[in-house]
């Protein structure tokens, strides 16, 4: 796909200084659309959630979304934004089968929120990313071509267009350039996306499920000779549609623009699309000449102008905000800033959380998340929150240990029911007869049986070598298909064979 | 009787109603009438007799014809959007196209009772002031047939004025209601900006249109607008206030006491130092009605509203800007005209192709006009500019208002030009629209009603009202209606000659 030439990332850095910006598109989870009343749900059949506004009839006109715009400006305030006391929406102006009306209705020089900022933290070190602005517009619609190799327009044999996302609210956030990143800039992108999803979830206003599309980010990068007082030409990359991308984009572009500054080519301001397969970028269709969006106010829709107490209002009713709240919990949980950043990266804050409100202790809470749970994400190739099993049942299995009902081994069986979805962890123990066993018959029967069948071991054992009782035990949990408790197996092992 | 039913008034067409006539026969003798002499005044795109006839029975049967509106037929102009009834707007884009949803005035009208007889010709997206622009043929206007009906609701005007409808609905971007009723001897109003829903309208631009009433009286026009009226919560620039009592203002208004009202003489619209393009006959007639305001206790005064002289370069620049945003949906994607789709065209040919075939030269005209004027670089010369100047327009209305109760001025500043006259001077034409922008650009309403005739072609006199006013423009009017009726001792229209025996033209 692409035949550039590449430097070594860690020689871009001994001339080069990079200089990030980021642009990212979110959908809110409003339950209608941002100018219509249809159904914002994900993954109807396609143009089924459409009427004439959406799809831009002749005629139809647009009345704005107020729970979209309450949305924005509570995402504003997150940000520390100044939110406008008038603001209007504008049509930008161009033809796409994608967009019904032959412009998108956005906002342009008058946005809800201005002049914000976001601090993130990589590897111990803040940075603060200023926003430029959080605007509001429309989503479009979704073209699938059929026919070509590429999945592109070109070459497509026929395309199909799905309305369902159009006019989906969107939010759109810009930040201003980040320089001084220096080596760290692709993570401090990931960390700015990562802490703005996070707030985004902190505020119930968007899914942000990237995979879905509900978090979208354009990722700009350029290079400037170090000691230049003038930053170089930037890249807008596009398509970056995962926090892990986000960090790819970055460095592929700051490897790829070094090559070219150092053999003396220009870099051309362009956009590129970002390829997960691969982890490059491609150039967008070039364009001869600069789009003229011939923007200008929307006269169809009446201008915003957020009533100051009302603002006041949402600004004091805002959520805790994700990097307070992680202080806080840090400080609850007792333990350190870097233990709390593999939480963050693993999406497990919420979930341990929560686990820890249903009664489990933090320690355990955090055990398990970030071990067992987190191993079968991973296999299962998902997100955490998306595993079937909630904080409260993580809770009752840990329950379930303290109680001594089930050891670490049984509990893994039992999560196994839980996630097959056979019912909460005490129902599952209760059904697969998981239960550890105390001093039962059975269990007697069982020792005496690994004595009888291991007349050696055990002659050992009597003889004084004590740790050859080791294999007794683990003859009697593989009898008793580990439902036994090793150390009550143990003592009584030794009873039997000291006593005599 | 039923060849009276089309000279009547809707006021007499309620009563016959309630006096035991039927919707059906009030309709037939409309689509009758249609069919005999719409083949030459071209007033309609769409008829469908069977449906018009099928909703007049229904109206009959449910016993509620003759009540309110109920059973009277209504013609719309084909920029109105009418589920599963063929709506064009005039143009070749549109053609075939049958709409899923109604615009909110066809759904007010339906819900009131009407019979809708049809959809009437325009110029295409109203961009025009004599209906030539249509793609599907001129319409020509019942007083002469070799001159223009105005436009755009140039179908509306005909149809009325013709007696092929007893009322319609047009719509007014600069003046596309008023100067085709004054030039047909009609009765239009363009109400206040957001007193009726633009949901459905096929958007010319959006900042300037305005559904409105054409009638043969003051008060036929004040029944229609309250019927249209109200906040509709599909239309965000709809205000929200109660529909305004119009029927109950004519009727004062024709008692013919103005005392107390102040009205001032717009100096710009043709009075001194302005009356070049303004016709003698116009001027004359003109005066002779403000005389008769005065006669019936008007205090009258001029005024002066300098930057109605930047009027008409303000509209061309503000209404093709809006315009050439609103029409990029036709695109040949979704619905209407496809053209070049044959497999050998990419997307951006198909969407040139459609938009080169299916677009008339006006349109593209304007849409060239819009783009250029909001483009990068020169956004802030033009339409920022033309804004500004929007701005001074609605400051001089706001200075009069603060001296007088109501503008007035001639409606155009000619009669109706025969037919083809002012087709290849897009200048000329846009003059004819001359004396409405104003009220257009400041969004305040505005009415035209007969004040006699010029070389035997009806004369309009416009009167302009504050914002939400709109109760004003229907008093005057109808005091100048009632006093030149009692003087003539007819209705206006009944100096139109009668044509019930034979076509129109003669042997056409």
């Amino acid at each position: 796909m692409s035949t550039d030439t590449l430097v070594d990332y860690d020689q871009v850095l001994t001339r080069y200084e990079p200089v990030i910006g980021l642009e990212t598109h979110v959908e809110l989870g409003t339950a209608s659309k941002m100018f219509c009343g249809c159904s914002t749900t994900f993954g109807a059949e396609p143009n089924t959630q459409t009427c004439p506004v959406c799809l831009g009839l002749p005629g139809s006109l647009p009345v704005a979304n107020a729970m979209a715009i309450e949305s924005t400006i509570r995402i504003g305030l997150a940000l520390g934004c100044r939110i406008a006391t008038w603001s209007r929406f504008a049509r930008k102006n161009y033809f796409y089968p994608d967009i019904p009306k032959g412009f998108q209705t956005t906002q342009y020089d008058e946005p809800l929120c201005t002049a914000g900022h976001l601090d993130v933290e990589v590897d111990g070190e803040t940075y603060r990313v200023e926003i430029e602005r959080v605007h509001l517009e429309e989503d479009t619609g979704k073209n699938l071509h059929v026919g070509g190799a590429t999945g592109r327009i070109h070459g497509a044999d026929h395309s199909l267009i799905d309305y369902n996302r159009a006019g989906i609210p969107l939010v759109e956030i810009v930040t201003r350039p980040i320089p001084g990143a220096g080596a760290k800039a692709p993570e401090v992108a990931k960390a700015y996306v990562t802490e703005l999803r996070e707030i985004l979830l902190a505020l119930g206003v968007s899914e942000v499920r990237m995979e879905q599309g509900n978090l979208r980010c354009d990722v700009n990068t350029s290079l400037a000779p170090i000691g230049s007082l003038e930053w170089g030409t930037r890249t807008e990359t596009k398509n970056v549609n995962s926090l892990r991308s986000v960090e790819r984009a970055v460095r592929f572009e700051m490897r790829r623009q070094a090559a070219l500054l150092d053999e003396g080519t220009r870099i051309l301001q362009e956009t590129r699309h970002f390829h997960e397969d691969t982890g490059t970028t491609s150039p967008g269709r070039s364009k001869e000449e600069a789009t003229d969006y011939r923007y200008f106010p929307e006269p169809d829709l009446v201008p915003v102008a957020p009533d100051e107490e009302w603002v006041a209002k949402l600004a004091a009713m805002l959520p805790e905000l994700p990097a307070a709240r992680r202080s806080r919990l840090s400080d609850e949980w007792g333990i350190t800033p870097t233990e709390m950043a593999w939480l963050v990266n693993a999406g497990a804050v919420e979930l341990v959380s929560d686990t820890v409100a249903a009664g489990a202790s933090p320690s355990d809470a955090r055990k398990w998340w970030l071990g067992e749970l987190a191993r079968r994400a991973n296999d299962a190739g998902t997100d955490l929150s998306d595993l079937a099993v909630t904080p409260a049942q993580v809770a009752e299995l840990i329950g379930l240990i303290s109680a001594g009902t089930i050891n670490d081994q049984l509990a893994r069986q039992a999560l196994d029911g839980v996630l097959a979805g056979e019912g909460g962890p005490a129902a599952v123990v209760e059904a697969r007869g998981l239960a550890v066993m105390g001093d039962s018959d059975e269990l007697v029967a069982a020792v005496d049986a690994a004595i009888e069948a291991n007349p050696d071991v055990a002659e050992k054992v009597r003889g004084g070598k004590v740790q050859a009782i080791g294999a007794l035990v683990g003859a009697v949990m593989k009898t008793t298909r580990g439902k036994a408790d090793a150390a009550t197996v143990k003592r009584m092992l030794e009873e039997r064979l000291t006593a005599s | 009787m039923s060849t009276s039913f089309t000279s009547m008034t809707v006021s007499e067409l309620q009563a016959a109603l309630a006096d035991g006539a039927t919707s059906a026969d009030v309709t037939r003798t409309y689509l009758d009438r249609i069919e005999a002499e719409d083949g030459v005044l071209g007033a309609y795109l769409h008829v469908d007799p069977e449906a018009a006839l099928e909703r007049a029975a229904a109206v009959d049967a449910s016993g509620k014809a003759g009540t309110g509106l109920a059973g009277i037929p209504v013609a719309l102009k084909d920029v109105v959007v009418t589920e599963g009834i063929p709506t064009t707007s005039g143009s070749r884009i549109l053609e075939g196209w049958k709409p899923p949803y109604d615009a909110t005035v066809a759904a007010r009208l339906a819900a009131a009772g009407t019979v809708l007889l049809g959809k009437t010709n325009m110029d295409e997206f109203a961009m025009g002031s004599s209906t030539e622009n249509s793609a599907y043929g001129v319409t020509r206007n019942p007083w002469n047939p070799e001159r223009i009906p105005g436009g755009s609701s140039g179908g509306s005007s005909a149809a009325v004025a013709g007696g092929l409808a007893p009322w319609a609905i047009g719509t007014d971007t600069g003046g596309s209601i008023r100067q085709p009723a004054a030039l047909t001897g009609l009765v239009g109003h363009k109400p206040t900006y957001g007193s009726v829903s633009r949901y459905g309208l096929i958007a010319f631009s959006s900042s300037l249109d305005q559904a409105g009433p054409m009638a043969r009286t003051v008060l036929d026009a004040a029944l229609l607008h309250e019927a249209i009226g109200g906040h509709d919560p599909l239309d965000s620039t709809s205000i929200d206030v109660p529909v305004p009592v119009l029927a109950e203002c004519a009727r004062r208004g024709a008692e013919g006491d103005l005392s107390g009202l102040k009205v001032g003489v717009v100096r710009e619209l043709g009075g001194q130092g302005h009356t070049d393009g303004y016709e003698q006959g116009v001027l004359d007639r003109f005066t002779e009605a403000v005389a008769l305001l005065e006669s019936m206790g008007a205090e009258v005064r001029e005024v002066s509203c300098p930057a109605f002289d930047l009027a008409l370069p303000a509209y061309y620049l503000i209404a093709p800007s809006e315009a050439s945003s609103n029409l990029s949906r036709f695109d040949g994607v979704r619905y209407g005209l496809r053209v070049g789709d044959d497999g050998n065209h990419d997307l951006d040919e198909v969407m040139a192709l459609t938009r080169e075939q299916g677009f008339g030269a006006e349109v593209k005209r304007r849409i060239i006009l819009g783009t250029y004027a909001l483009s990068s670089g020169y956004y802030e010369a033009y339409y920022g500019q033309a804004q500004k100047v929007r701005t001074l327009i609605s400051r001089d209305f706001s200075a009069a208002y603060a001296d007088v109760d109501v503008l007035v001025s001639p409606t155009t500043p000619t009669v109706a030009f025969p037919l083809g006259s002012r087709v290849d001077d897009p200048v000329a034409m846009y003059a004819a629209d001359l004396c409405t922008l104003p009220a257009s650009l400041a969004g305040v309403p505005a009415i035209s009603v007969p004040c006699g005739l010029s070389d035997g072609l009806p004369v309009g006199f416009q009167v302009m009202a504050p914002a939400l006013a709109d109760e004003r423009c229907y008093q005057v009017a109808a005091a100048l209606e009632a006093a030149q009726d009692a003087a003539r001792g007819s209705r206006f229209l009944d100096q139109l000659p009668r044509r019930d025996a034979e076509p129109v033209g003669g042997a056409a």
